[in-house]
């Protein structure tokens, strides 16, 4: 235990006196909460549109200020040729074309029916699908109002309308951050193992230093637990940065679940990615080897963790390898217990899923890490 | 009796197809102090890796302190000290911090073996909250060597101590090294360097995995059988190239300032068959001088001789 302790100790003193990693561990929550989910907001606004009315008619403004005063879109060109607004898409200053056909209002009213025609560039397909979406949404809401327009009042309730009520659970406001801040904090953690970690252990080697603890009569586990165990608790510590500093300061996310589910899950992940990290160091030489696979896990871990995208709309395969990945499991769970206030009976299968990765991976790591040496 | 002993130690790498160590058999008696001396890539390194029992061989047997290298390899760690090629303390770590890290790993404190390390640790002590990457080379080693020593080890390896450390630090060293073995502690020290040779009590030469000699450094040297003649001239390149297709020369290497030579027969007037040789050959500044062998002329004859059997 003395040993252990020593050990620990020793650890400490090098990550504080480590100057570079030291405000790491302090700012990469607070910057990576602050920005990122600012960056992956998928609600698309500040769609430029131009538009292109041939006729010039009462309807036809109406639509206009309609569509304008949704709040999506911004007028970037009102004209009456179509080859100038294409031109306009051509150069990146307009994202969507709609077309009023001349006799617009006179068509609508005499033959009931009227065409409209949208262009939309396609070339980042979410904003185009999002973008033709709600322009299709704000037609359709102006072809109601006409047709109300025209009812008579008193024969309104010969036609009847079905009105859709949705009421937004868990996240009422339907605040993207809401959603995005717990997975954030669960890569934030997955960092701390999968790059500290074994970056940590490998830099030993590199240096050479393990050479001589290996020839000391100290014990494998207690060298293992030694590394550890700080990365454990810097984890937490991180976490808990973001958690209460960020989270709840920043934008107002406030666990509903108990506290004490989140962080029991939390140790059992980091104890997980920890085993991962080890791993990682037991197969590399250097700090650069380290680094380039743990990077490449990174992306796979973070893209088919469900983080950004759903895990439901990906194909069979990718979901395949998106139930092989540990942050998977956190990453829901912490929006369950973050978001819905989920307790341990729904989360069980996930912590059963954890715990099996963390045998898995530490178990491995050991006896690559016996074999090696 | 016998601290460490060697008996046909084997290792390769990359499947066999480089071999280190080639059955290597030697032994080092208690308090001796024993020196493995050869270039890079001798098989040094690997031995004392061996011996630290770091690295398990492909065959053969080795014990240190009377214990077997693979099967008590746990005491042996504890009775053994290791001061790799490379520095490899901790460079964030102070002085003092890193000689108390592995006092405890050895469950002892610095206090308790302080005389031993007394006499190397009271020059490093003034800068002992000096982190240990901010200190000159020679400082470093000095750290080295404490922390191989905390625990007061029965057998003491050093490989390379005295690789790239100036020549007054190399001195010093040494004289470290015999202040040690006053203490009773085996010490087994490789170096590159064939004027430390003389230094250690007996050396083994090796080369490419193979010992060519064991003995004393004087009994290497007295066996070296040719008169051995120092040559200089104007034109160094031009006296080797002429030298060497000189029929009467057996051996001739470049070694300092001078060409070492030895002669196909033994008898006197060879010198002077030799100079006239020269003269005739418009060489100038000329200086011949009957020498004493290094040890390094004894490795260049062993190795040549090694190389020649392997050949046939």
């Amino acid at each position: 235990m003395r040993q252990l302790r020593f050990l620990l100790q020793k650890e400490f003193k090098q990550i504080f006196r480590n100057r570079a990693l030291l405000p790491i561990i302090f700012v990469v929550p607070v910057i990576q909460l602050l920005v990122l989910p600012l960056a992956a907001d998928y609600a698309i606004k500040n769609i430029s549109i131009s538009i292109v009315d041939h006729d010039h008619s009462s309807y036809s403004q109406q639509l206009v200020s309609k569509v304008i005063s949704s709040g999506y879109f911004q007028l970037a060109d009102y004209g009456n040729s179509y080859d100038v607004a294409f031109r306009q898409i051509e150069l990146d200053e307009s994202d969507l074309i709609l077309e009023i056909p001349a006799d617009f209002e006179k068509g609508l009213i005499r033959e009931n029916h009227q065409q409209l025609f949208i262009a939309v560039n396609a070339i980042n397909g979410t904003k185009a699908g999002l973008g033709g979406a709600y322009l299709n949404r704000i037609i359709a809401d102006f072809n109601a109002e006409i047709r109300l327009d025209w009812q008579d009042p008193q024969r309104f309730q010969e036609f009847p309308t079905i009105e859709i009520v949705s009421s937004n659970w868990f996240n009422p406001l339907l605040n993207y951050r809401f959603f995005m801040v717990p997975g954030i904090l669960a890569v934030l953690v997955t960092m701390v193992g999968a790059y500290m970690c074994s970056l940590n252990i490998v830099k030993e080697k590199e240096v050479g230093t393990i050479e001589q603890i290996n020839v000391t009569p100290i014990k494998k586990h207690h060298f293992i637990l030694g590394k550890l165990i700080p990365f454990w608790m810097i984890g937490i510590f991180i976490f808990s940065v973001g958690l209460f500093l960020v989270a709840r300061l920043v934008y107002g996310i406030i666990p509903m679940g108990s506290l004490g589910l989140l962080y029991g899950f939390l140790s059992i992940f980091l104890i997980a990615m920890l085993g991962f990290g080890l791993l990682l160091s037991t197969y590399s030489e250097t700090q650069q080897q380290a680094m380039s696979v743990a990077f490449f896990f990174m992306m796979i871990f973070l893209l088919m963790s469900g983080l950004f995208t759903p895990i439901e709309s990906m194909p069979h395969w990718a979901k395949i390898i998106a139930w092989c990945n540990p942050v998977t499991y956190f990453i829901e769970v912490m929006r369950m217990i973050v978001l819905k206030g989920s307790g341990f009976a729904d989360v069980k299968m996930q912590l059963l899923k954890t715990i099996g990765f963390a045998i898995f991976f530490n178990s491995w790591a050991i006896i690559n890490y016996s074999k090696t040496n | 009796m016998q601290d460490v002993v060697l008996n046909q130690i084997t290792k390769t790498y990359n499947k066999g197809a480089v071999r280190a160590v080639d059955e290597v058999s030697f032994s080092v008696d208690k308090g001796e102090l024993f020196g493995l001396i050869g270039p890079d890539g001798a098989g040094k390194t690997s031995i004392f890796r061996m011996l630290t029992t770091l690295l398990l061989a492909d065959s053969g047997m080795a014990t240190v302190n009377g214990l077997d290298v693979v099967k008590d390899y746990k005491q042996i760690r504890s009775r053994v000290g290791y001061m790799p090629g490379k520095f490899s303390l901790y460079q964030d770590l102070s002085v003092e911090e890193n000689l108390s890290f592995f006092a405890t790993l050895f469950n002892t404190s610095i206090a308790e073996n302080y005389d031993l390390i007394k006499p190397i640790y009271v020059q490093i002590e003034p800068f002992k909250n000096r982190r240990a990457g901010k200190l000159s080379g020679g400082m470093k080693q000095k750290l080295a060597l404490c922390c191989a020593l905390i625990h007061r080890p029965n057998v003491l390896f050093l490989d390379e101590p005295t690789t790239g450390v100036d020549a007054v630090s190399r001195k010093e060293f040494w004289e470290m090294l015999a202040g040690l073995k006053q203490q009773g502690i085996t010490i087994l020290v490789s170096t590159p360097y064939m004027d430390e040779a003389t230094l250690c009590e007996r050396i083994a030469l090796i080369q490419s995995g193979k010992i060519l000699s064991i003995d004393r450094p004087e009994a290497i040297i007295n066996q070296y059988p040719e008169t051995l003649y120092a040559i200089k001239a104007a034109h160094m390149s031009k006296l080797l190239h002429d030298l060497r297709s000189n029929p009467q020369v057996k051996s001739c290497f470049a070694f300092g300032e001078y060409h070492h030579v030895s002669f196909q027969r033994s008898d006197t007037n060879q010198e002077v068959q030799l100079l006239k040789y020269l003269q005739e050959l418009q060489h100038v500044g000329l200086e011949i001088k009957q020498i004493q062998a290094s040890i390094e002329d004894c490795f260049i004859r062993l190795m040549n001789k090694e190389h020649a059997g392997s050949r046939h």
